[in-house]
Order: C-alpha cells, then structure tokens, then sequence
C-alpha cells in the first residue's frame, strides 16, 4: 500500500508548527480518516472536530493544501502523494488548538438575525399550502451543513477581518432563505445594508467555488439580496416618494 | 482538583439533537430558565444525519390514513413490547408536531396540492413520512436550532457531562468539563432532562459518530434509573460497505421507499423468498404488484424491501453467509433499475435522493442512477434506554427525564423507519413540558460539594498514570468485541465470552493514560466515553443473555424462534445498592381496551 506524509498543524493561539506523520493509505481513504488514524496511533491528543463523515453535518471543516475542504470528503486518491500533504485550521477563525478553531462567532452573528416570520395560514387546521416550485430556491439555500468554509474562505473576513461588519455569506444564504420562504413576511433589507454589510461583497464567488453542497451562494443568494437592497435604497423614484411620506 | 464555575437553570437538557432542542424550546416556552448543553457544535448532532424523514399520519397523501394505522404499525414493528401508551400518545401528536416545524419555517417537500408531501417508508402501511429529499434530519434540526436561539435558552456547546448530582433521591443537577480549555463546569437545575441519542459507538460498524457513547443511558443508570429493552439495538439493513473507511454510513431507507430493490449476486431479488407470516396479507408477493405501491396504486400491496428493518437485515445476513453475497460481503441495492419503468429515471434519482447520489459519487465512485450500491447492515438505533413515564418522560429517578434515543418504550422490539425523528418531537415536547411543570413546583435541591469533587478527581486520573493502555485502543478493542459477539446473530456461548471480556476492559478502561494536557484532547475525552460504552455494553448483553428467544432485532441462533412467553415482559436493567448490575422481568401492563380492539381490527 502507497504511503503519505502528513504535515499537520499543532499549537495553539500562541505558537504552532507543523509535525510530520507518516500513515499507509488504504483504498477509498478520506483526509478525516487519515487524521483520526494519526490521533489513534501516535497524537492522542490531536484536536480536531468530525461527527458524520459523510458530508451531512459540517464539522470537520479544514484547509488541505491550502484549499478549505470538509476532510471526510477529501479523497486521498484525489491529492498528489509525492508530496507532504498540508493539514491546517481555517484560517478566518481564531485557532483553539490543532485543528480547532474558535466559530462561535458565526453563532453570534446569526442570533442577531431577524427570525422567520410566517404569514396566517392558509388552511382552517393552522396548515399553508406551498407550490413546489415556489420552495425549490430556498430548498436550495437549506442545504447548507453550517461547516463556515465560506466564511473562510471570503477575504472580507479572511484578509480584512471585518467580522464586525460583515454576515459573511454564509448568513447571506440564511437571510435569502428567510427573505425568500414563501410564508415570511418580514423585513430585513434595512438590516443586510447597516448591520450585514452587503456592500462588502463584491462578488468574488469565492464562497461558491468551495461550498461542499454546491450552493450557488453568490448567483442565487447574495445578488439577489443586493438588488432587494438597492431597490429599496437607491431606487430614485421611490426615494422621493419616500421623502414625501416623511420615512427614510 | 481546580475549580469549576456553576450555573442555575430551572431546567437543564442535556444533548442537542432533535428531542433536545424540542425539549428546550417548550420548556423555555413555559416560562422557566433553560440550560442546554451538547458535545459538538450546535446544530451537528446525529439528528443532521437523518435521512428519509419523519413519520406522521396527516393523510396528505393517503387519506386512509389516521393515528389509529400508525399506532397499529408502531405495535405490529415493535411485536407488541412497545409501551402501548407512548405508541398511542406518539401517533396522536406527530401530525401537530410536524405542522409546527413548518410554522418555525422549515419547508418540507409539497404534494401536488400544496401540502406536505408524504413517502413510503419500511412497516407503515401508507406513505406517512414527511420528508425534504434526503436531507429530512438536517431541515429539522436546523429548523429547531433555529428556533431555539431566539427563545433565550443559554447553550453550552461542546461540553460532555461526567455525572449527575444527586438530593438524596432526586436528581439536582449534572458535573462535566467543556472541550475548549478542559475547565470544569457545575450545573445547578430543579430538573433535567436526558436527551444523549444512542450507544452505536460500541461497535466496529455504525452509522453513528463519535458522539454516541451511550452516555445519557450510563449517566441515568449511575443515577439509580431503570434502563428497559436493552437487548434491542436496531442494525439498519443499509450501511455502504466499500470503501473500507465509509464502511457503516447509512444509505436511506428512502433509497427502497422510491423503488429502490435487494438483488443478490445471481441478481435475484431475495426478499420475495422470506415473508413473515405477521405481514403476509400485507406484502406483495410479485415484482408488478410492488411497483404499483410505488407508483401510489391505493390497490397494490408493499414490495418485501420495505418490510421492517430487523427482518431485511437478516434478511442480508442470510445471503451473505449462504454464499450469495456481493464482491465486498454485502448485497446489492439497486435504484437505477427503475429507468425501465419510468423515462425521467436519473432526474427522479438525482430530485429524491440527491444525498445518496452524491455521497456515492463522491466517495464509492459509484453512480447510483447507472449502477447497483453495495450495502450491509449497520449498527443504527438504541430501541432500549432510560424507562420513562409515557405522559411525562420522568424516569424512575425523580427530577430526571429522558427524550429522545436514550429514553424507552415507544419502539419495542423494533423501530419503524421515520418514527424516530416523530418520536423526538413529540417527546421532546413532552419533557420540556413536564420538566418545566415540575421545576415551577419544586425548589432547588442542595448540590452535594464531595459528589462534584469526586467525580473532578476521577476524571483527572488517566492524566496521573505513569503508563497504560492508549483510550483508542481499548475502545477499539470494545467495538471489535461487541461487533462480533454481541452482533446482528448471538448465542449464549458467544455471549458468556462477551462479559468476561466486558470483566476484562472494566479494567484495561480504568487503566488508561493520556498524554497532554486538558485543552481540547480528545485522548482524553475518549477515556472519559470509555465508562459509558461499557456499562452499555454491559446491559445489551445482560439483556440479550436473558431473553431467550428472537424477536425484532433480538435474534437468537440458540433459540430462533419468537416464544409467545417471552411476548409478555420487558426487561429491567438496574443497578442495586452494591454496585452490581442486575435484571429482572416485567410484565407489560395489561392493554387498554380500545387499543387492543384497534389492533385486532387491523390485523
């Protein structure tokens, strides 16, 4: 059996480095599966995050050769082997340890969030009736596992950390979903403008290309929020109808 | 020890799944101060992974369906060791239950006339499961996370409790570390509620993740609460079975629910073969009649692959060992084979099952809309737990609850595909509900300083010893041992091997040793886990050692048939005043009238 060499990040906040493991390969091996062999048999006390290893939950999120990648969908067979291949925490995030790194920032951010609000029902049982094809955009955004690889990956928060500014697009997909459920009837454009700080995206799609569930995060999300946003501000004529009506 | 910081909660749930969250939002919703505390991340917990959807007989799709059907197939899945009452309180309320998620705004995959669409699922009668794809656990977690968080329960993520504290008789309050820096934690609550999931880690092959550790069983059980049906772990017929490391992740019953089939190396679809005589007016018994039930004809019998899952799991058992088996040791399950029946076949796939076929794609290199999968069983779902008051969820300890996997009754000897997550939601309610009530009528009890310091110290040995076992490794060695001899097929020989064995890693697990430091060490984390898989491991043998017969997922090659004797009790798992683990039959409280009358009409 072929064998790699694992470069793996180890420290904390204050110094870190990388050590080096040697590990056999076997057929069908994940990066994940790498990482809990090398903690099983030689680190004990590698820290990382995993549950599902399927892709369902969004844990063991990382950056393989530099790439932010969920590990147990990180097929060995896809990487060159001649090389060491580099096992490091997401970079937008404070680290913890290893490969921890501190996200509770994004759990924050979406607290802020305006909850969804549904319109009456439909139906006299307190049911609604949906379409379909009403619902397939927004199915798409609910795909999302929560694993912050966009949120790595945007170099608004990754280059320029402006965490306290800026959603991220992860929470740009989240308020798509609530902005475009069939039954919600709240308002949160005013939000996306002041506190989400739309206006930093500029469209890099840097956020699509690493998302694990294939989300088209910047077409179908983060555009459209942002021509929600300049229709509601920008909008000439309906500023000076606004004006008029005495709102901002 | 070092210190510890302490928190004050009315109420405390303990786990973050589904039944978890559900718990938390009613509670909170009753007015009292909610703790919440979950080992991973919020929102990771093994609910994500849930896959074909949620069982709930709203007739959206059938409108022969009602509670009465449901709580029949619950108790004909279960073979009638269910807790009637749970069964009927679980069919009643799920309809609600799942209309509520869609007011919090999760959206479920619609029917033509805008309602929530329903799916066939193995054991129940009509398409009852509401689903979205797939994907039907993560919609419903991410609803109730969602949810939860603007309802002012403060969450303590990552963060794994050692113990319970305990008043005299009653639970007061529960002792555990967070991961991040190893700092211990001190939870002061009127009551608590158990909502840990399952014990799937204790075996080599599992859909579960590293998460389920049997804890809430082994912490309740600590507690001095009773655990019933022990015996019964539900292997799921469908795990991936290659590539070695994705051996045991679950491949949706869904897959059969839409058409898909059970073919073994001759290509023959084997399930026709083995009809039990319970489901025989039930199940069709050629290829043509089980398309129509695919297809939605009220007329057409079920095809055998959605009998239920302890049946198609031996079912798989039987071929492989007879030699029929697929090139890995499985059998294959095939999808692709309805591009016969239907033109849009690979579309339908990729609508449905989109998981699955990525899943495949990504890790098997197989493309499921071209080719058969290859799939064995895998260990899935703890039917025994926590013994509960159907009503209330309170154990047998007072100011304890349990919801959710770790708590008992509703399944039996068997779970129907779907009426877990159902399961969650109504219970979960249920806990919250009755925690809430019993917290606004009870003060805090007194935590007990030498409780919390002796399970600080204990926690910390591993750190002192010099030398000793690695955690992994007898973990490891645990899931070896329990997969082969406490298995799908057991025997009283292989068995009696099993608990000295279990004598024997009591000792290797108090023995281990850990390397570094507190912060964010899993060596150490697993060392703590070690405890809890095996007072599990513990009580499945002991459990599956006293019924000597088979029935559900319980099948003995001793004593392989089903012994109408056997049909009358539970078993009670408990632990007596010395310490020792100790079990006792009980007999299953008398039916109610109306219940069995309903039972009887439909058989």
């Amino acid at each position: 059996m072929p064998t790699a060499t694992f470069q793996i990040l180890r420290g904390d906040a204050n110094k870190g480095n990388f050590e080096s493991y040697d590990l056999e390969i076997s057929e069908g091996m994940v990066v994940l599966d790498a990482v809990l062999l090398i903690q099983a048999k030689y680190a004990n006390d590698l820290a990382v995050r995993w549950n599902c290893k399927a892709g369902h939950c969004g844990s063991c999120s990382a950056e393989v050769n530099g790439i932010p990648k969920l590990m147990c969908m990180c097929r060995m067979s896809d990487l060159p082997l001649d090389k060491p291949v580099l096992v490091q925490p997401m970079k937008a995030f404070p680290l913890i340890k290893d490969l921890v790194t501190d996200v509770s920032w994004n759990f924050e951010v979406k607290k802020k969030i305006k909850k969804f609000k549904p319109r009456k029902p439909d139906a006299e049982d307190g049911t609604w009736r949906m379409a379909q094809e009403d619902i397939d955009r927004v199915q798409e955004f609910r795909k999302c596992i929560e694993c912050f690889l966009c949120q790595d990956v945007c170099h608004v928060l990754r280059e320029h950390h402006l965490h306290d500014r800026f959603s991220g697009p992860r929470y740009f997909v989240h308020i798509a979903s609530l902005e475009m459920h069939p039954l919600d009837i709240e308002d949160r454009r005013e939000d996306l403008k002041k506190t989400d700080g739309i206006g930093f995206c500029n469209i890099t799609k840097c956020c699509t290309n690493v998302c694990p569930q294939e989300i088209t995060i910047t077409d179908n999300a983060i555009i459209p929020l942002k021509e929600r946003v300049a229709d509601r501000f920008y909008d000439p004529l309906k500023r000076i109808f606004r004006m008029f009506r005495g709102k901002k | 020890m070092s210190g510890y910081d302490t928190y004050n909660y009315d109420v405390l749930v303990i786990g973050a799944g589904g039944a978890g969250l559900r718990a938390a939002i009613e509670a909170s919703a009753q007015g009292v101060s909610v703790g919440l505390v979950c080992k991973s991340l919020l929102g990771k917990a093994h609910t994500v992974m849930a896959e074909g959807g949620i069982a709930a007989a709203m007739a959206n799709v059938d409108d022969r369906d009602n509670w009465k059907v449901h709580f029949t197939d619950t108790m004909r899945g279960g073979q009638y060791l269910n807790n009637w009452r749970m069964a009927e309180l679980h069919a009643k309320e799920a309809p609600d239950r799942v209309n509520e998620l869609e007011a919090w705004g999760a959206l479920f995959d619609r029917t033509k006339d805008g309602k929530i669409l329903q799916r066939n699922f193995g054991g129940h009668k009509y398409p009852r499961l509401a689903h979205v794809g797939d994907r039907t656990g993560l919609e419903m977690i991410r609803t109730l996370q969602d949810h939860c968080i603007h309802q002012g329960v403060e969450v303590h993520m990552e963060c794994t409790i050692i113990t319970l504290l305990k008043d005299g008789d009653r639970v007061v309050g529960a002792f555990g570390y967070e991961r991040e820096r190893g700092r211990f934690k001190t939870f002061h609550a009127k009551a608590v509620i158990l909502a840990t999931g399952g014990v799937g880690r204790s075996y080599k092959i599992t859909s579960n993740s590293w998460e389920y550790t049997g804890d809430g069983h082994a912490l309740a059980y600590d507690a001095g609460a009773e655990l019933i049906d022990m015996e019964f772990l539900q292997f799921h017929p469908t795990g991936m079975i290659w590539p070695p490391s994705v051996r045991g992740i679950l491949v949706t019953e869904g897959v059969r629910g839409e058409g898909g089939v059970l073919l073994n190396k001759n290509g023959e679809r084997f399930m026709f073969n083995n009809i039990p005589e319970l489901y025989r007016n039930q199940t069709s018994d050629n290829e043509e009649e089980g398309w129509r039930y695919i297809q939605g004809d009220k007329n057409a019998k079920r095809p055998p692959e959605l009998l239920t899952r302890d049946h198609v799991a031996r079912c798989i058992v039987r071929e492989i060992k007879e030699g029929r088996g697929s090139p890995h040791g499985g059998v294959f399950l095939d999808i692709s084979w309805i591009k016969k029946k239907i033109s849009n076949a690979e579309e339908h796939i990729k609508k449905k099952l989109p998981g699955m076929y990525h899943m495949f794609k990504k890790l098997g290199d197989i493309d499921i809309t071209k080719e058969p999968m290859e799939i064995g069983p895998t260990t899935h779902y703890m039917m025994g737990g926590i013994r509960v008051n159907a009503e209330s969820q309170m154990s047998t300890v007072t100011g304890l609850f349990a919801a959710g996997e770790c708590g008992a009754g509703l399944h039996g000897a068997n779970r129907l595909g779907g009426n877990s997550l159902s399961d969650l939601l109504v219970f979960g309610k249920r806990a919250g509900e009755y925690a809430a009530k019993f917290a606004k009528e009870n003060n805090a009890g007194i935590l007990d300083e030498k409780q919390i310091t002796k399970a600080a110290n204990w926690s910390l040995l591993p750190f002192e010893r010099e030398k000793g076992d690695s955690p992994f490794d007898v973990q490891f060695a645990l899931q070896e041992m329990m997969q082969q001899l406490v298995g799908i097929v057991r025997n009283e020989t292989e068995m009696m091997r099993a608990k000295e064995h279990l004598r024997l890693m009591r000792q290797r697990s108090e023995n281990v040793r850990v390397t570094g430091n507190r912060e964010f060490n899993p060596g150490w984390h697993t060392a703590l886990d070690l405890h809890n898989m095996i007072i599990t491991s513990e009580a499945i043998t002991m459990a599956a050692m006293e019924r000597k017969e088979s029935r559900g997922a319980h099948f003995r090659e001793d004593y392989p048939d089903k012994d109408p004797n056997c049909g009358k009790f539970n078993l009670i798992i408990k632990k007596n005043t010395e310490g020792q683990m100790i079990i006792r039959q009980e007999p299953i409280p008398e039916i109610r009238e109306e219940l069995k009358k309903i039972i009887e009409e439909m058989k």
